[in-house]
């Protein structure tokens, strides 16, 4: 098979050498060939740099400026941003330390009036204490007092039924203070 | 065994010169022949086949940055981002070769890379079956005319460039830096010798890759046609060409780009050497 082509081939060689030599070789189609390629290249070359790559190049440029553009626009936005949540922590840590004193303000306002309040409350219930005792005082006094009077009483009632003399009051109260 | 292989090719080929059905494989060499269209008055520059497949690229070109271009807008539509991603591709090259103030050169470096690419393209496409010879498909750039020439405006460019920017300084570019003096008389002959050589390899790398390239595609078809005229076994083998095309053809794709991008590369390097010959 390949010998065959390789016969061809050469065949095909052969006939060319016959025939003189290959177009390629062939001067007298230089000058045209020369010719036309100066003119159609330098068509093509003037066209090209004069109508489309002006065209395709301006915009290429024209996206990479509007990219670095856009670029700067961000990184301009993402400063302002930032600048604004500085301001907006700063405001918020004032506002909080404002809330804070204002609560403490409070907090002592409310402590002092409690205090005022239980101070006086303290007082009043003090005095009712006090008059409250006095009273209890008074009334135990008064209670011992009876209850001596009675044993007085008693005693002499007692004396009398025994030996049936009264002694006096006094004399009996001396008796029974004696114990 | 060979004996056997001699019968089967010489079979074919005298089936392949004049077989039953009539069917006869192009000369392969037929594709680069050039035909005049038209002369320009007693000008050697006549209008040939060649000129007019160079005139297609170049309307071909300009169709393409005509749609890249008709609405340009800041997110691009699908034509224009791809004319941006040439657009891109070749800038970057002919920054990273020849460095910011290579920029100048980018509208000759993008219509050299378009040039040539399309014209490889445009090379790739099949001929329309029994139109007229002149307006067979045609690859200009497997030509040596048109890609030394090519060369030869890269090198002239490189020249007059190099020596109005930068004077005598530019033959500095015989004696890189850093080498010794001593070594002078081995180094400039050879770095006058590369430089002369350039355009010459500029120019046969391209037309020597597009000429094999058609050329193989064209013998494959000639074989595919030979085997199938041969008849029995014979035409049930042409698949094997068939295939053996199908894969040249998308390699051809690569190399059209391919060379289209060494070409223009190479063209920002030495376009870089005229910027600053000193390094």
């Amino acid at each position: 098979m390949t010998l065959s082509m390789v016969k061809i081939a050469a065949d095909t060689a052969e006939t060319a050498e016959k025939s003189g030599s290959l177009p390629q070789q062939d001067l007298s189609t230089f000058p045209g060939q020369i010719f036309w390629l100066l003119v159609t290249f330098g068509i093509m070359y003037l066209i090209m740099s004069r109508v489309f790559l002006p065209k395709l190049s301006g915009m290429i440029e024209e996206r990479r400026d509007r990219i670095a553009d856009d670029y700067d626009q961000a990184a301009e936005l993402k400063r302002q941003a930032e600048e604004a949540e500085v301001a907006y922590n700063q405001s918020l840590a004032d506002a909080k330390a404002k809330a804070s004193s204002i609560a403490a303000e409070t907090r002592a306002d409310l402590d002092k009036e409690i205090a005022t309040m239980s101070a006086k409350n303290d007082e009043q219930l003090a005095s009712q204490v006090a008059s409250a005792e006095t009273r209890i005082n008074d009334m135990k006094n008064a209670a011992a007092a009876k209850v001596q009077e009675a044993a007085v009483d008693t005693t002499r009632a007692l004396v009398e039924a025994l030996i049936d003399e009264m002694p006096t009051a006094e004399a009996t109260k001396a008796a029974i203070s004696q114990n | 065994m060979a004996d056997l292989l001699n019968v089967i090719i010489t079979n074919l080929l005298g089936l392949a010169k004049q077989n039953p059905i009539g069917l006869k494989a192009a000369d392969p060499m037929e594709q680069f022949e050039i035909v005049r269209i038209f002369p320009v008055g007693n000008t050697p520059f006549d209008f040939s086949n060649a000129s007019l497949s160079m005139v297609m690229v170049v309307v071909v070109s300009c169709i393409f940055m005509f749609l890249a271009t008709r609405k340009v807008s800041m997110v691009p539509g699908r034509m224009q981002a791809v004319g941006e991603t040439l657009h891109g591709f070749v800038s970057d090259m002919l920054r990273e070769m020849a460095g910011n103030d290579g920029l100048r050169f980018f509208p000759y470096i993008f219509t050299l890379f378009l040039f040539i690419f399309v014209a490889n393209l445009l090379g790739l496409l099949p001929t329309l079956p029994s139109i007229p010879k002149m307006f067979h498909v045609f690859t200009p750039t497997s030509h040596l005319a048109v890609t030394l020439s090519l060369a030869m405006i890269t090198i002239s460019i490189v020249l007059i460039y190099g020596l109005y920017k930068n004077g005598f300084k530019f033959f500095k570019l015989f004696l890189p830096g850093g080498v010794p003096l001593w070594l002078a008389p081995l180094i400039v002959p050879i770095e006058i010798v590369s430089f002369l050589s350039r355009p010459l390899s500029l120019a046969i790398r391209l037309f020597a890759n597009m000429f094999a390239g058609h050329l193989i595609l064209k013998l494959f078809a000639g074989f595919v046609v030979s085997l199938i005229a041969a008849g029995g076994l014979m035409s049930g083998l042409a698949i094997l060409p068939i295939l053996g095309n199908v894969a040249i053809y998308l390699l051809e794709i690569l190399v059209a780009f391919l060379q289209a991008y060494i070409f223009s590369v190479l063209s920002c390097m030495y376009l870089g050497d005229a910027l600053h010959p000193d390094h």
